[in-house]
């Protein structure tokens, strides 16, 4: 069992003396400590004669005791009179944390903190669109000072190392469309008409919207969070200081990479999910799967698969530039890369869907419906 | 020990049985120590003994080891094979949660310091109370919070800053002051004074050295500084050559033949550390006469 220190009170001729016993130790001093806060009788000793061992905590507990109430330390051993000695000359009477509001009158200026962010936000990220197209200017005109070993490999990281979770994505989707698109046809007796619903679903819209979900949340979180923590242990500035600019080095690289891999990843992931739709025609529908691909092409208008081209680079750009824009933004501490990776991937799909709407009212305009 | 019996011991050290100041006199005890990484083998048969009360520096070139053995003593590096004993339990073969009744007796101060980025200074010196002793009252623990950080030299507002405000002295001193929240018997210092200027170095080793009496801590330090080790250690241990290869007051390894340890201590550095120290020690002298 643990020993407390404890502590009695013993008067003689007028005089209270407080006597403490046990171990004055930041271990055991977890009762004595309120107890002395609440003591309001008149004392004027403090006797620590049997009060060892003593730690500091112990030390600052009968000085704080002794100061409030004007009592003499007695029986103090010559540690702890150094050690009462000690804290005393380091009493102070700062704030532990920073003010952290929370009252009701707050919110208004947090909503308004929260407005005036956002349009800081959407300045600084307009700011670093044109920081890219400047450094990608920089890089037209001097060709030679573009990397190629970095976007070789940020091709890599975003495209190849992707493929098989986008593939096993997109073959799950194809065959949820072909399943459940055959079951409502069938009411109508159209079930052939599965080949229409998955080829063009799949080419024009799914398969590169899921794929640039799973791209936000593979490769943008990616780069926000190592951008984040590069800035966090100064090897942004290093960079900088050394003449080698962030920009070319580490961002364009970046964003070329994921607008060169979008399109063909999207389109790798429509194929598959055509292929899954397939599967399904042959198990449910009986539709013999080499059948099925063949129909594809004949009822598949060919500017279904432009749609998603288009739409694939765009994309591409927009979650490369949330992940790299959130990295760069990242100071402080730790904390912060975790916030400004979420905030990457949550813009990076909130973004892209927006667009997503625009492209598909825009396409069904202009007559590619 | 029967099953039932382990499991209670685990119980007490969560609780925070008060734990008995050691009083034997090695609080460290290191026998056979080998680390590897892959084939690289860093130590390999390396014994080595902190007495108690001591402040031991640690030095060796880079790369030695130096950081690895105090890794492996404060059981963040399992060793490939030896014991390492601290307060006379073996680390090596500690269930995780029995090295708890070890932890609450040590400090370590991290090269950067390693505070928390998320909490002020004040917070961060709090971690390990609550961890430790959960029935401390807030207010004493503001208050243990505020004193850890004036002794340790930092100004008082200090306290409420978050660590990414701080110079990397003003860290060194804040993560000292979290090492020493516990009120450790044993200190860890990896390199405390690299990085400070030479005034905040001294400064730093003088309050080293003035806790370490007051407080009576052990302390393992390990350093580059040749003026912290003439001005606080008591004895010097040397790594090379995967072991090490001596220890002694430093007067005893000017003995040594050692062609690492002539020169280490023989160099222009040494040579101008030993003057300072030498001045140092007259200037007291006439200090005391004059008094």
């Amino acid at each position: 069992m643990r020993e407390w220190a404890q502590y009695s009170v013993e008067e003689a001729g007028g005089r209270a003396t407080v006597i403490v016993t046990g171990p004055l130790l930041v271990s055991s001093i977890g009762k004595l400590d309120p107890e002395l806060r609440d003591y309001n009788e008149s004392v004027q000793a403090i006797d620590i004669t049997d009060a060892h061992p003593i730690d500091t905590v112990g030390a600052w507990i009968i000085h704080r005791f002794a100061e409030r109430t004007g009592a003499d330390i007695i029986g103090a051993s010559e540690q702890a009179e150094a050690l009462i000695d000690a804290v005393e000359g380091a009493s102070s009477d700062a704030e532990i944390a920073p003010p952290r509001p929370h009252s009701i009158g707050d919110i208004s200026e947090n909503v308004g903190i929260k407005v005036i962010d956002f349009f800081g936000g959407v300045k600084s990220a307009i700011g670093f669109l044109g920081a890219v197209l400047m450094g990608a200017g920089g890089l037209i005109l001097h060709p030679r000072r573009f990397r190629m070993k970095a976007l070789v490999r940020q091709m890599e990281l975003v495209g190849v190392s992707s493929l098989p979770i986008i593939g096993l994505m997109s073959f799950l989707i194809g065959i949820v469309i072909a399943q459940q698109g055959a079951v409502q046809l069938q009411q109508f007796g159209a079930e052939t008409l599965t080949v229409n619903l998955v080829g063009r679903i799949t080419l024009r819209e799914l398969g590169v919207l899921m794929t640039a979900i799973m791209v936000a949340g593979r490769s943008g979180s990616a780069f926000a969070a190592q951008l984040g923590t590069m800035k966090l242990t100064e090897e942004i500035d290093a960079m900088r200081t050394i003449g080698v600019s962030p920009m070319e080095a580490l961002i364009i690289p970046r964003i070329l990479a994921s607008v060169l891999m979008m399109p063909l990843l999207g389109f790798y992931a429509s194929v598959v999910a055509i292929i899954g739709g397939a599967v399904i025609g042959e198990v449910m529908l009986g539709i013999p799967f080499w059948t099925f691909l063949a129909r594809v092409q004949e009822v598949v208008p060919i500017y279904d698969f432009w749609v998603g081209m288009v739409k694939a680079p765009m994309f591409g750009l927009i979650i490369a530039m949330a992940g790299c824009y959130q990295g760069m933004q990242v100071k402080g501490n730790a904390e912060e890369v975790g916030l400004r990776t979420t905030a990457a991937v949550v813009q990076a799909i909130f973004m892209v869907i927006v667009l997503d709407a625009f492209f598909a009212v825009f396409f069904t305009e202009i007559g590619w419906a | 020990m029967s099953e039932r019996d382990n499991h209670s011991d685990v119980e007490d050290a969560a609780y925070g049985d008060a734990p008995e100041q050691f009083a034997g006199e090695y609080p460290i005890r290191i026998r056979g120590l080998t680390n590897a990484f892959g084939d690289f083998k860093v130590h390999e048969d390396l014994d080595l003994d902190v007495k108690r009360g001591e402040i031991l520096g640690v030095v060796g070139g880079s790369g030695t080891g130096k950081s690895v053995l105090m890794r492996s003593i404060i059981g963040l590096q399992i060793p490939r094979e030896g014991s390492i004993e601290v307060f006379g339990r073996n680390i090596t073969e500690a269930e995780p949660d029995e090295e708890i009744g070890v932890r609450n007796r040590w400090g370590v101060l991290f090269q950067g310091g390693a505070l928390f980025s998320t909490l002020s200074v004040g917070e961060n010196v709090q971690v390990p109370l609550k961890q430790f002793y959960p029935e401390l009252d807030q207010e004493l623990l503001d208050e243990i919070a505020r004193y850890k950080v004036v002794l340790t030299g930092l100004p008082e507002q200090a306290a409420s800053k978050f660590p990414s405000e701080l110079s990397g002295g003003m860290k060194k001193r804040a993560g000292l002051a979290r090492a020493l929240a516990l009120d450790p018997e044993l200190l860890f210092l990896d390199e405390p004074t690299a990085g400070l200027d030479p005034i905040g170095g001294a400064k730093f080793d003088e309050l080293t050295r003035e806790l370490t009496d007051t407080l009576g801590l052990t302390v393992f330090l390990i350093t580059h500084d040749l003026d912290t080790l003439y001005a606080i250690c008591d004895r010097v241990a040397v790594l090379a050559d995967k072991k090490v290869i001596a220890v002694g007051t430093i007067p005893e390894l000017l003995e040594n033949e050692h062609p690492w340890i002539q020169e280490y201590f023989n160099g222009p550095r040494a040579r101008a550390a030993t003057a300072t120290h030498e001045r140092g020690k007259a200037l007291d002298k006439q200090g005391s006469e004059k008094a």
